[in-house]
């Protein structure tokens, strides 16, 4: 079997000492997580190990010996060899480095049952000279099978602070399988962050190596928001719980108010924005790495939100923009109006050369244009508002380009009410056409729907019912096409509504639930968020153990952002192409749009 | 190292590298043929001449400059994400296997796979387009199961080296396999 050694590469250059880290359990392998110099106090050693393993819960153990002799220093081959009686263990790994050359050599002394040492080393050169010529291979007795050790170097400041994906967290499901050795290995050197805060310009009685042996690391601005947080998470608890208060007053709750609550877009995204707040205002911190990330990418889509709102509403604000836009929206009103004037006119005459049937035509024709009228007189009768309400409707930009986004698709659904009554009017007419042709049509072969077989059964009808039923399915075959035009006709402007309003809400859904932090920390720090490791070779020199140099991969962007995106209220079509066609030909209501309720992940 | 005159699926020369770094760690190279100067001019020729003959037509000279752009966009996105100069097998015994391919700009993928996971390495077959052709793949099992398949990892995809190369490879990989 193949022992695997890792080793941090901030101990390559380390004096001379004891290397302190674990073992993986089932695997042959050794993580190295510190070096404790010389000169020591064996007891204070094994004091010092007690207390990290009581502060951090990872089992600590000494594995061994480093050995790197500075100029003058005699080698201490029986001083390291009566280490391993001081401090016992099933394996004692003794590493031997020297200056100028790049490879490590080990030996590994195991304690065997009869309390005796066996030695084994890794350098076959040695062994094939020790074992004397003629003899025969059977060498297995004293020395046993030789072990073949591989370092892997790896950076340990990058191995605790990642994470591997697809991430684990919780408690691990004992039927499940254990947790591979990268896992394993990661979670132990992020686990023992104790033993990191040892560094070399503390008084006390023992002189570690490792990653912030130079100096602890931290940043001034990382600590003074921490500081700053927690008067801001009370404060926003505060304002919410008022706000919560203001949100359940009797009133709001009776039936219209409710009714329009759940289908304006502003409302939704208000709602959806508290339960943000809510959840950065919590007062305990992030319990694990998916929390943090999910605060972290809450905030800073706020943020952005709110900039990007700041930065319309400096745009809207000047050079009176607001009037320019109020005063063309008057004259576009009117416009579109006189537009669909022409359109019923067109299609009350003879459209692209089809003959209507002129009674059902001027029926509908009239009745839409009545319509159309009424709403026009609704547009001149708000026009000296128009300029205040854009006024008012841009200050909510200060909440966030997403608010003043949803504001302008409820205006827009709101002006194009008329559109929206036209095609339910269309539909409507066009369904119960499609419905009653079907069922005569059925009359006209002499077959029935069987509501209770759920199937279509013969029926010998009287000659009366045939008569009527024959005469009603051909005045109405011969009125679709009238019906079907006009239908068509205002499907498509529905349709034109709807694509507008759902781009909208596309970009809203998009602000709100692009996991920008991740995406950001994967540019910058891009070791944080692992896929995996790769491996390099690094130059070795003949006879020397094999040198591996493991580094992180990190995540590819399309997994990051799926992994962290912000789960939305999911605004996607919730039919697919097939069944909108469908519902389409047979005149059924459309609504693409679907809002969930619930938030889904 | 060795370099044999081995040959990809086409017909096209291609090269394999052997390392053996020690001796449970072993590094295959498999090196495709590179970019051709020609094929670039021809490409470029055809697509300004195109462009020259549109604008002969229409004298609009946004045609010219968005030839040249396209040009310049297009070849860029195939050394970076279409073209693979060179991919390798890194087979370290107890430890894993590593599948890294390196694009003609230098951009690297690596994927790592550890031992656990890895059931075994065979050279399959397999239907592509008019032919069948051989390809070598590495059989992963789940560790709750390790009877069954859970998936297959397909090696050297852009170059398709034919069975000679494939062979090589694969006596080399058992060796380390069945030792671990």
């Amino acid at each position: 079997m193949v022992l695997k050694i890792y080793f941090p590469q901030c101990c390559n250059r380390a004096d001379s000492g004891l290397m302190v880290g674990r073992w993986i359990a089932g695997h042959d392998s050794a993580v190295v997580l510190a070096v404790i110099h010389y000169p020591f106090i064996p007891g204070q050693v094994k004091r010092y190990i007690q207390q990290i393993q009581a502060q951090s819960g990872v089992e600590l153990s000494v594995l061994g010996s480093w050995s790197l002799p500075k100029e003058g220093q005699e080698g201490m081959e029986s001083f390291l060899r009566d280490l391993s009686t001081i401090f016992p263990q099933e394996r004692w790994l003794q590493i031997n480095r020297e200056f100028g050359k790049t490879g490590f050599t080990c030996e590994v002394l195991t304690q065997d049952q009869n309390g005796g040492t066996t030695q084994q080393e890794a350098k076959k050169k040695k062994k094939m000279v020790e074992e004397g010529d003629g003899e025969a291979v059977g060498d297995g007795e004293e020395e046993g099978e030789e072990e073949k050790v591989i370092f892997v170097h790896y950076e340990q400041k990058k191995v605790m602070l990642s994470q591997l994906h697809p991430i684990e967290n919780g408690v691990p499901d004992p039927k499940a399988d254990p947790p591979s050795e990268l896992r394993q290995m990661f979670r132990m050197v992020a686990n023992s962050q104790p033993l990191f805060f040892l560094d070399k310009y503390d008084d006390g009685p023992l002189k570690t190596t490792h990653w912030q042996s130079e100096g602890r690391e931290g940043s001034i601005i990382v600590e003074l928001l921490k500081q700053a947080s927690a008067p801001l998470c009370l404060l926003i608890s505060w304002l919410l719980s008022i706000w919560t208060c203001f949100c359940n007053i009797r009133i709001f709750s009776l039936y219209p108010l409710r009714f329009l609550s759940t289908k304006l877009s502003t409302c939704i995204q208000l709602s959806y924005r508290t339960e943000h707040m809510r959840t950065l205002s919590s007062a305990k911190p992030a319990a694990g790495h998916t929390q943090f990330m999910r605060k972290a990418n809450i905030l800073v889509s706020l943020l952005v939100d709110v900039a990007l709102g700041l930065l319309l509403m400096s745009w809207l604000y000047r050079d009176n923009h607001i009037t320019m836009l109020a005063n063309a929206l008057v004259p576009a009103a009117d416009h579109i109006a006189k537009e669909l004037d022409e359109l019923l006119q067109w299609l009350m005459g003879a459209p692209a050369g089809l003959k209507m049937n002129r009674a059902l035509d001027q029926v509908l024709g009239r009745f839409f244009l009545y319509h159309i009228h009424l709403w026009i007189s609704y547009i001149h009768l708000m026009s000296p508002f128009i300029e205040g309400i854009l006024w008012y409707g841009g200050l909510s930009a200060c909440l966030g380009l997403t608010f003043a986004l949803s504001l302008l698709s409820d205006m827009v659904a709101l002006l194009t009410f008329h559109i929206y009554c036209f095609y339910v009017y269309g539909a409507r007419l066009y369904c119960l056409k499609i419905y009653s042709l079907s069922s005569l049509w059925r009359l006209f072969r002499g077959k029935k729907w069987n509501v209770l077989r759920q199937r279509v059964d013969s029926c010998s009808y009287d000659l009366d019912q045939l008569f009527i039923g024959t005469l009603l399915f051909t005045i109405l075959l011969f009125l679709l096409p009238t019906t079907a035009l006009y239908y068509l006709v205002f499907t498509l402007l529905r349709l034109v509504v709807v694509l507008f309003q759902g781009v909208l809400h596309l970009s809203v859904d998009f602000i709100n639930s692009f996991p920008l932090f991740a995406v950001g920390l994967r540019i910058f720090r891009s070791f944080r968020l692992a896929e995996g490791v790769k491996f390099r070779v690094l130059c070795e020199e003949p006879g020397t153990a094999l040198h591996l140099m493991m580094e992180i991969n990190p995540l590819k962007y399309g997994t990051v952002v799926q992994t962290y995106r912000t789960p939305t209220y999911s605004c996607y079509p919730k039919d697919s192409w097939t069944a909108l066609v469908k519902k389409l030909f047979v005149g059924e209501l459309i609504y693409p749009w679907r809002h969930k309720t619930t938030k889904t992940d | 190292m060795e370099d044999e005159a081995f040959t990809d699926i086409n017909g096209k020369a291609i090269s394999l590298d052997c390392h053996s770094h020690s001796g449970f760690c072993r590094e295959f190279t498999v090196s495709s043929p590179k970019v051709s100067v020609g094929k670039v001019m021809v490409y470029t020729c055809c697509v300004w001449l195109l462009a020259y003959t549109v604008f002969f037509f229409t004298q609009n000279t946004a045609v010219l400059s968005s030839a040249i752009l396209i040009t310049l966009v297009g070849m860029m996105f195939h050394i970076h994400f279409v073209k693979v100069d060179h991919e390798s097998l890194l087979v370290i015994g107890s430890l894993g296997i590593q599948v890294s391919s390196c694009y003609a700009s230098g951009r690297e993928t690596t994927t790592f796979i550890e031992m656990s996971k890895i059931k075994d390495i065979v050279i399959n077959e397999a239907i592509y387009m008019h032919q069948i052709i051989y390809y070598l793949c590495v059989l992963l099992k789940d560790p709750a199961e390790p009877k069954a398949v859970s998936s297959v990892v397909p090696l050297f995809q852009s170059s398709k080296p034919r069975l000679n190369c494939l062979v090589k490879v694969y006596k080399s990989c058992q060796e380390i396999l069945s030792k671990c």
